[in-house]
């Protein structure tokens, strides 16, 4: 027993070194004085100081699950302890950096983030107030554990609600205006944040739902699934496709631009979810069929001295997913006895090589080397030109629709059977007679397609464009979304494809910080949960497996 | 008996290794065969010659009247060979029929454009395969468990699943690859049975890697005995259990000599 | 002979195809490059002593793939990033205020120690942390785990460091003891790629040293052979792997020491490019043999620097050197192709690659 507290001591002291760790490294980096200039609460609480006390919370919150039997007087020390050395650490930044010149060297620690970390007071002062913020919401972390299951959920949902509608202030306080005019919005918002007393009444209110919802959950007993006839199905999707219709005008033009983009990355993440989620063929090249689509659309419609054929987009359409298609299937056969990472170390050079030969002088004559494509003519439909975002919305919502429809049926027949064969052990699939090199380049082919059908749309969005919007970025963004929404799961995708590409367009301030939060996105997510948010059944079966295999052996 | 399968000086070397030395081997129609020697004698490596997974560096296999040594895994697949592994392979993250409907891909003739459009060929074709499959899970003794992750079923539930999966292509040549390892008596004996009800019931030839003794002594018409990638023995289970050069090989020469001194007393 | 006519299947015929076609345009160009002669013997002296220090730097880097590799079977996609951390921090924490403080010309060898010396350190940080936090759970995982959490890290690093040091270029400090060249041949070599020579050689010597004769290298190396027999012989694999890590992440922060010597200047996105065409060595010296990474180093080099004049000149590509990173992706993807097992790899059992 002995033992096992003391090993308990070294694991909190530790986490709060790693809190600790956490906390200095977002000061030092910039991101806690960035992030200080949004206010959650108007006047009172900043996503900065979110990631001041968070990290220790999160910790303690943690600890204490794992050590919640060793009683909670003890679990409270440990957590404040947790708090403690967080806040000491950053306290210590702030001496070192009054100390030394760290700031010739380490060019974020600007005297406003200092004035942040100390509260505008001295040192002393301010380093007293971050030790007791940070124990506190350490020992707040740790407590909830101590809370009945019931209201620690509601509690947990609760703040993350009023959290969000504090981060996504200052969209709703447009929107709000824009529909109940500009008194009704700030009875809630300051332009940029939340008023403190809607605040309370958000997360009362949260709270009380997602308690009686959970309460609802509990007591209710699990209904078998019914099975439902078609025309059922049918209606169940009503209320969404009138959602979907009527979009672009509860969002208004900025917010459905966004929507686009986040359309656009969402049929490359169908795309490349059949190659990678289904096929189990991981592409790093993957924007290499996006440029291809977009470049065929711009060469054919262009109106500029580049277009050849200044034909419409919807001629141009098909024939740009088509020569993506055959690009798919022509760069899949030499890697179609690769496996693995060395299939995605080659993607990513084909990638590449094809965004540097679209730079080169080489290929300038037909595609305009660094100076891009343009004049790309905006589709039309019935002699009215698509131009603002709201009309271009339904050119995209209506591919995204095909390609989820296609992957769908796909993947539930035996096509997607022998993709997930073909992932789970290529072999023993070929071994069963089927021809691997069908199926992987159908699966390329059907990637690439779908690509290519998002460049394609693209193009005319942008009217121009230049190979430096088709870098690795955009594979690693893709591949990010499909992963955090879960492999192999369509409605996955689409969750990735809102909070990786949506997310990101409306923090656009942050937006220094966003491939940092994708990578470590995707390791947190492959640490502890590999599955996905929203995970496909077949991976969540396929990791669950593993983890009884090992608790058998 | 006509003759199924005749392998002809086939040769299987990995680097400086040789694997297989000139085999020669014919399956009769309509047998059990048994396929033994001690570990590394070759033979797993002779049945990924004849499925196709490695190519044979030299040498001819003919299958049913076709030569096969250069087709590729799946077209062999295609025309009648189905296999089963010595360390159950099973698509694990999917069910236990979707296992065996992979297993049916082959004989299957919807387009992707099927698919797709989900046209009444699909619904039909789907239908039924996902009979034929629950048949096969019948057949197999895994009735009710279709639903079941195939990760999760029994041990020798799986290699009852793996051999559903083989039957699903309907071969005409069915390679076991120790289709007993690892099994209690009891389960031994079912599956003895089994393999004997696959020929007789279905008329398929057997082919089977065994280290289990009393199962091949029991069950093959054929036995042929691997040591270091060549043939030294082949016979009936009478003409092996008395062959010195098999007693040999698995036992070493000394065993032998101590054998028939032994006998010769 | 008919038989295997008839089931040559389409894609070896294409693969073939492949070969063949890039064979007949690199002879072309070369052919047409070496008629019209554009170049002195000089010239071409001169390319193949500045491929020689860039693949120095390459080996030097493709060391880590390699080893990681070996032990792993993991392309640890973030290696780069480590070869990023080490100098970058070392330059901006050490390399300026030491140049600016006037150290840097007084004392211009214990400067470039203490640079290097900051360099490793950092790199070999990053390394372990990252090992430890990023990869050893995942140790089991499925192969696309390990590759995908790489690239997480490895985006991470650098933005991090951006964070830290910012996201402009900063130069490195010019050392007036390794201004100039010195004379070699009919040619003039400059002595930053001397150094270069030089400093890798010995590492390399040092590395052979380390793996072979001592035990730490001894566990590397049987680790690589066969994690579990390892174990039950009393090495601790964890304590081996890491230290894996960490010898290949020396190399790198000695290779970034070297990389801000040649080009002077750093930056938080260096460790990209330099990463892939180590990994692109690694693989085409065989992946997982240390020699080897050696070998490919210096090939890349070689091609990289002799190549664009060789034989794209010679196909009348106008500004041919802009494709210069196409020979490296190009030569990455051919060997994963056609030789996955590298130059000097043995070869792998079939169908493991």
């Amino acid at each position: 027993m002995d033992n096992l507290t003391s090993s308990g001591w070294r694991q909190a002291l530790l986490q709060g070194f790693v809190a600790g760790l956490i906390t200095v490294s977002a000061s030092t980096i910039g991101m806690v004085e960035l992030f200080g200039t949004r206010y959650f609460l108007a006047g009172l609480f900043t996503m900065g100081q979110l990631l001041l006390f968070a990290p220790p919370a999160v910790l303690a919150f943690s600890l204490a699950g794992k050590i919640k039997s060793q009683g909670i007087s003890i679990v409270t020390v440990k957590a404040a302890a947790i708090g403690a050395i967080s806040g000491a650490m950053l306290a210590l930044l702030v001496w070192a950096n009054q100390t030394f010149p760290l700031r010739t060297v380490l060019i974020n620690l600007s005297p406003k983030l200092m004035g942040l970390l100390t509260f505008d007071r001295s040192l002393a002062e301010g380093a007293l107030i971050l030790i007791g913020v940070s124990v506190a919401t350490a020992v707040f972390g740790a407590l909830l554990q101590f809370v009945p299951r019931l209201y620690r959920q509601a509690l947990l949902s609760a703040i993350i609600t009023t959290l969000g509608v504090g981060l996504l202030a200052p969209l709703l306080f447009e929107r709000i205006r824009n529909f109940f005019g500009q008194s009704v919005a700030q009875l809630v918002f300051t332009s940029s944040a939340l008023q403190v007393v809607p605040a309370i009444i958000i997360f009362a209110a949260s709270a009380a739902l997602f308690y009686f919802r959970g309460k609802a959950a509990l007591n209710s007993k699990p209904k078998a699934e019914q099975k439902l006839n078609p025309r059922q199905k049918m209606l169940r999707q009503i209320p969404l496709a009138i959602f979907l219709l009527i979009l672009p005008m509860l969002l208004g033009s900025y917010l459905t631009e966004i929507t686009n983009n986040v359309g656009i990355f969402l049929l490359m993440g169908l795309g490349l979810n059949i190659v990678v989620g289904l096929a189990g063929l991981l592409d790093l090249g993957y924007v290499a069929f996006f440029a291809i689509g977009a470049y065929t659309m711009a060469v054919l419609t262009s109106t500029g001295p580049l277009g050849v054929a200044q034909m419409s987009f919807w001629a141009a359409l098909p024939i740009c997913v088509a020569v993506s298609a055959l690009a798919g299937v022509l760069l899949g056969t030499p890697v179609l006895r690769m496996r693995g990472d060395y299939l995605a170390i080659v993607t990513l050079g084909f990638g590449e090589i094809i965004r540097i030969l679209a730079l080169s002088d080489l290929l300038k004559p037909f595609i305009g080397g660094a100076q891009g494509i343009l004049q790309i003519p905006k589709p039309s439909i019935a002699g009215i030109t698509l131009i603002s975002p709201e009309q271009l919305y339904y050119v995209i919502l209506g591919g995204a629709l095909l390609a989820a429809f296609i992957s769908n049926r796909l993947r539930e027949s035996r096509v997607g059977r022998t993709w997930i064969a073909m992932r789970e052990d290529e072999d023993v699939a070929e071994a069963m007679g089927i021809n691997l090199v069908r199926t992987k380049l159908l699966a390329f082919a059907i990637g690439a397609g779908f690509s290519g059908l998002a460049g394609a749309i693209f193009s005319p969005k942008l009217t121009s464009i230049f190979p430096h919007s088709f870098n690795l970025l955009i594979s690693i963004n893709i591949l990010s979304l499909i992963i955090v929404g879960g492999l192999g799961s369509i409605p996955g995708t689409i969750v990735g494809a809102l909070v990786l590409v949506g997310l990101p367009e409306l923090l656009r301030e942050f937006a220094e910080f966003r491939w940092l939060m994708y990578g470590l996105l995707l390791v947190v997510m492959m640490l502890n949960r590999p599955e996905g948010f929203i995970p496909s059944d077949v991976i969540r079966r396929e990791l669950h497996s593993g983890d009884e295999h090992r608790a058998e052996v | 008996m006509p003759i199924i399968l005749k392998a002809t000086d086939i040769k299987k070397t990995f680097g400086g290794l040789v694997a297989v030395n000139g085999l020669s081997i014919e399956i009769p129609r309509n047998s059990i065969s048994a396929v033994i020697g001690p570990n590394g004698a070759g033979k797993t490596t002779f049945f990924n010659c004849i499925t196709g997974f490695y190519k044979v560096d030299s040498g001819e296999v003919l299958f049913d009247g076709e030569y096969i040594q250069n087709r590729r895994t799946d077209q062999i697949s295609r025309i009648g060979i189905s296999r089963t592994y010595q360390n159950i392979r099973l698509f694990n993250s999917t069910t236990a029929i979707e296992n065996v409907l992979v297993g049916l891909e082959p004989r299957l003739e919807t387009s992707v454009l099927d698919s797709v459009l989900r046209t009444r060929r699909f619904h039909e074709e789907e239908k039924s395969s996902v009979e034929e499959a629950r048949g096969l899970l019948e057949f197999v003794g895994l009735k009710g468990l279709g639903d079941q992750l195939s990760s999760n079923l029994s041990y020798g539930a799986q290699r009852r699943l793996e051999i559903a999966r083989a039957l699903a292509s309907k071969p005409k040549l069915l390679l076991l690859d120790e289709p007993t390892a690892g099994m209690n008596p009891n389960e031994t004996a079912e599956m003895t049975r089994f393999i004997l009800d696959l020929r007789d019931k279905l008329g398929i030839t057997i082919l089977l890697i065994e280290h289990d003794m009393r199962v091949v002594m029991g069950i093959s018409d054929q036995i042929t005995v691997l040591d270091y990638g060549s043939k030294i023995a082949e016979g009936g289970p009478k003409d092996i259990q008395n062959d010195v050069r098999v007693i040999e090989a698995y036992l070493g020469r000394g065993a032998a000599s101590g054998l028939k001194d032994a006998k010769a007393n | 002979m008919k038989d295997r006519l008839k089931n040559l299947d389409l894609i070896t015929a294409f693969l073939w195809l492949l070969r063949a076609a890039i064979i007949l345009v690199v002879a072309w160009g070369t052919f047409k490059t070496l008629l019209s002669n554009p170049y002195t013997s000089r010239n071409w002296l001169d390319f193949i002593i500045f491929g020689i220090a860039q693949g120095s730097m390459y080996a030097l880097i493709a060391i880590g793939y390699t080893l990681v590799y070996g032990v792993l079977k993991m392309i640890n996609f973030a290696h780069g990033e480590f070869f990023m951390s080490g100098i970058f921090t070392a330059t901006s924490a050490l390399a300026i205020p030491l140049a600016a403080s006037g150290f840097m010309d007084q004392h211009p060898l214990l400067s470039l120690l203490a640079i290097g010396l900051l360099s490793m350190l950092i790199s070999v940080g990053i390394a372990l942390l990252t090992e430890r936090i990023a990869y050893r759970p995942l140790r089991h995982a499925p192969r696309l785990m390990p590759l995908i959490t790489a690239i997480g890290a490895s985006f991470f690093w650098q933005y991090y460091f951006r964070g830290l040091f910012g996201s402009q270029v900063r130069p490195f400090p010019t050392v007036a003891a390794l201004q100039g060249s010195i004379p070699f041949l009919n040619t003039t070599v400059l002595k930053t790629h001397v150094l270069v020579v030089v400093v890798t050689v010995l590492a390399l010597v040092a590395l052979n040293f380390f793996i072979t004769k001592t035990r730490a290298g001894m566990a590397i190396r049987s680790v690589s052979e066969n994690k579990d027999v390892a174990a039950l012989m009393g090495i601790n694999v964890d304590r081996a792997i890491s230290m894996t890590f960490a010898t290949g992440a020396t190399m790198a922060g000695l290779a970034g020491l070297l990389y801000a010597l040649v080009y002077g200047q750093v930056h938080f996105f260096m460790g990209f490019i330099p990463g892939i065409k180590a990994f692109t060595a690694a693989v085409l010296g065989g992946i997982g043999n240390i020699p080897g990474a050696a070998v490919g180093g210096l090939l890349l080099g070689l091609f990289e620097s002799v190549g664009p004049s060789l034989f794209l000149q010679g196909l009348g590509i106008p500004a041919f050197n802009q494709l210069k990173d196409v020979i490296a992706f190009t030569m990455l993807v051919l060997v994963l192709i056609f030789r996955p097992q590298g130059i000097m790899g043995e070869r792998l059992a079939e169908k493991k690659a």
